[in-house]
């Protein structure tokens, strides 16, 4: 794997920043869980608990113009990328002021202005799309980079290793963001895939490949800097591949039979956001009052975007005829 | 009025440089399609990487779901990709590109986002290359909600039909079928294109209503003459788009005739002329004078040897055969 070259620390502002998205995704994490378990929300649920670092330190070096393409396992992504909570909650309820009318739901979230382009519920799907996005961005003459994220099972799948090949010869502004939480559903990482190291799957894709410790503030600021910087340059692709690990199973509720009770504690006990939070205060960056301040704003954003959501009335019937071409189908 | 005599894959040329140059969002991708390549394996892209450079028109790896995924993508973003699927049995490569996400991109968004892709695509027996290479999978795509498909049988509407593929806002299979490719035809300079959906009346009659497209159309025009002869009055329906589907030509056709025949080459177990039929019946039952009859190829792959494949495609003879018997 290249040694990173040497990014600019981040600074306070950007480091609190960061703190600011990741805590926006726990929160809001938490509250849907919570509102599944309560039985306000039905939906199938993939956690990202855990996964908070990367696209928080990713989001904090994005303009708004810039785009990225999802997965089922998203919404924090999309929350760091600073979509309205109001109508990702109206559409996790699948009502009418949803991102999507409620025709999407929690697994295929769209908000363009955001930046949100595609969420896909198919594994590896958001790569060769994010690819077109990315030649849009060169034909446009802009400066614009589009990030495709998926899990560490979707590097075996024939949409990354095309999209990776189709990115490299075209030199598309994109970057491959592979979080890799240990397990392609339910498979332990080594029981499906034949190297030690997704990122040196780049190599023969001859792009830039490195892996980070995902869960790391600081590693992954220097490595995003390093793979937005070089795709707005023009230089071309980078896969980056972050190492994390979701607290929650596979979809919520799963019992996780296939993980020790010992490596889910010992990953837990590592949890970010705690630590994060720590060193911030003790670095000077931040404080105890400020820290909790922000999070009493975000609490009380995700708790109106919650009630406004659960508020929002169901979708007529006739969205089954709309939407399904730009004219709409004759009843 | 000026116009040129060429085949269907001229018009298809002549379509893309025409879109190309009236809207510069318009851009081109596929396997081999750039000159650099050759300008594509039938030619049909020859002159667009040359005339609007490199960026618009793009050769790509052996990637379906690669080129596919690039086209909605840039879609995403404003554009109105063009991509080649050299081979309609290739589409199954990208066959998650296209129905997972071309198709339902539209309305799983909630209408924000719009996929105006078109997918030019070839397929067709006849021409010996066997059951990967020949499939007309017309259904595949007229089952998925979303998707519009194209199936034209004559150079105009080869070209007019492109041209309102590339501008219209939703995914369009354009469907180039071996059995149409080379008869030509006076194409107008200035065609307007023409709609989609909408199917065109090849010959009026009053006995028998037979509804075809693309290449089957020029196999049931072969029918028309014998038919005459036997003093069989036929109103050939050319439906031009597979779906949506002309619903109001067909029937009214149907209601005049009380007859009908759904001639198609794809395999007809499953296939569009089931959706046909049934309409047909349950709309004008009552109306009917006979059964409402299907015609496509057997539950089969396209075969090789010249002599099953011969058997294969539904014939002039096989066409003439049904509507006597219909009238018997």
């Amino acid at each position: 794997m290249a040694e990173l070259s040497n990014a600019p620390a981040p600074t306070p502002d950007q480091l609190v920043d960061i703190y600011r998205r990741m805590i926006r995704i726990e929160r809001n994490d938490d509250a849907i869980r919570k509102t599944i378990r309560l039985g306000r929300l039905v939906m199938p649920y993939y956690s990202a608990r855990g996964q908070e670092v990367i696209p928080a330190t990713l989001s904090s070096l994005m303009t708004d113009d810039d785009k990225i393409c999802t997965i089922y396992r998203g919404i924090h992504d999309m929350v760091a990328k600073d979509m309205p909570l109001r109508p990702l909650w109206a559409e996790i309820a699948g009502r009418v002021d949803g991102t999507c009318k409620g025709k999407g739901g929690p697994m295929h979230l769209t908000h363009p202005e955001s930046g949100v382009m595609v969420t896909t519920g198919i594994v590896g799907s958001s790569m060769p799309i994010a690819n077109g996005l990315a030649w849009a961005a060169k034909l446009d003459g802009s400066r614009r980079v589009t990030i495709a994220y998926f899990g560490d099972g979707a590097s075996n799948i024939g949409a990354f290793h095309e999209s990776l090949n189709l990115a490299s010869v075209w030199k598309l502004p994109v970057i491959f963001v592979c979080q890799n939480n240990g397990f392609a559903e339910h498979t332990r990482y080594e029981n499906g895939t034949s190297v030690d190291f997704i990122a040196k799957r780049a190599i023969g894709y001859g792009m830039p490949g490195h892996t980070v410790d995902g869960n790391d503030p600081l590693a992954m600021f220097a490595a995003a800097h390093e793979a937005i910087s070089r795709a707005r340059d023009g230089e071309g692709p980078t896969l980056l591949e972050c190492k994390t690990f979701r607290f929650h199973g596979h979809v919520l509720g799963d019992d996780d039979k296939y993980m020790t009770k010992e490596e889910k504690a010992a990953a837990i006990a590592k949890d970010p956001l705690p630590a994060f939070k720590a060193w911030l205060v003790e670095q000077g960056h931040a404080t105890d009052e400020s820290l909790a301040a922000m999070q009493a704003t975000i609490e009380a954003e995700i708790e109106d975007a919650q009630e406004f959501g659960l508020a929002s009335p169901l979708p007529s019937v006739d969205e089954l005829r709309r939407d399904v071409f730009a004219q709409e189908i004759p009843a | 009025m000026s116009a040129k005599k060429m085949n269907s894959l001229q018009a298809v040329n002549a379509a893309l440089h025409q879109a190309m140059a009236d809207d510069d969002k318009v851009i081109v991708l596929g396997e081999d399609i750039a000159d650099r390549e050759g300008g594509g394996v039938t030619g049909a892209t020859a002159g667009l990487s040359t005339k609007f450079g490199d960026d618009r028109v793009k050769s790509t790896p052996i990637s379906e779901q690669a080129i596919i995924g690039a086209a909605i993508g840039a879609a995403l973003a404003g554009y109105k990709p063009v991509a080649e699927i050299m081979l309609m049995n290739f589409t199954a490569v990208a066959m998650d590109m296209i129905f997972n996400h071309a198709a339902k991109l539209r309305f799983m968004s909630g209408g924000q986002s719009t996929v105006p892709i078109t997918i030019r695509t070839l397929t067709g027996a006849g021409w010996q290359t066997a059951g990967q290479h020949a499939d007309h999978l017309e259904g595949w795509f007229a089952h998925t909600a979303g998707i519009k498909v194209v199936a034209p049988s004559n150079p105009v509407d080869y070209k007019g039909l492109l041209l309102s593929c590339i501008q219209d806002p939703d995914p369009c299979i354009f469907i180039e079928s071996a059995g149409s490719l080379f008869i030509p035809a006076e194409v107008p300079d200035d065609l307007a294109p023409i709609p989609l959906g909408k199917a065109r009346v090849v010959q009026e009659g009053t006995d028998v209503t037979i509804v075809s497209w693309s290449s089957q159309v020029i196999r049931c025009q072969q029918a028309l003459a014998p038919l005459a002869e036997a003093g069989i009055s036929v109103e050939l329906i050319d439906l031009r788009t597979v779906s949506p589907w002309d619903k109001e030509a067909v029937l009214a056709s149907v209601a005049k005739t009380g007859r009908a025949v759904i001639a198609h080459e794809a395999v007809r177990h499953f296939g569009p002329g089931g959706e046909i039929a049934s309409t047909i019946a349950e709309e004008l039952f009552g109306q009917l004078k006979a059964p409402v009859r299907r015609l496509g190829a057997p539950y089969s792959p396209v075969p090789f040897a010249k002599v099953l494949e011969d058997a294969y495609i539904v014939s002039p003879e096989r066409v003439v055969e049904t509507v006597k018997a219909l009238m018997a």
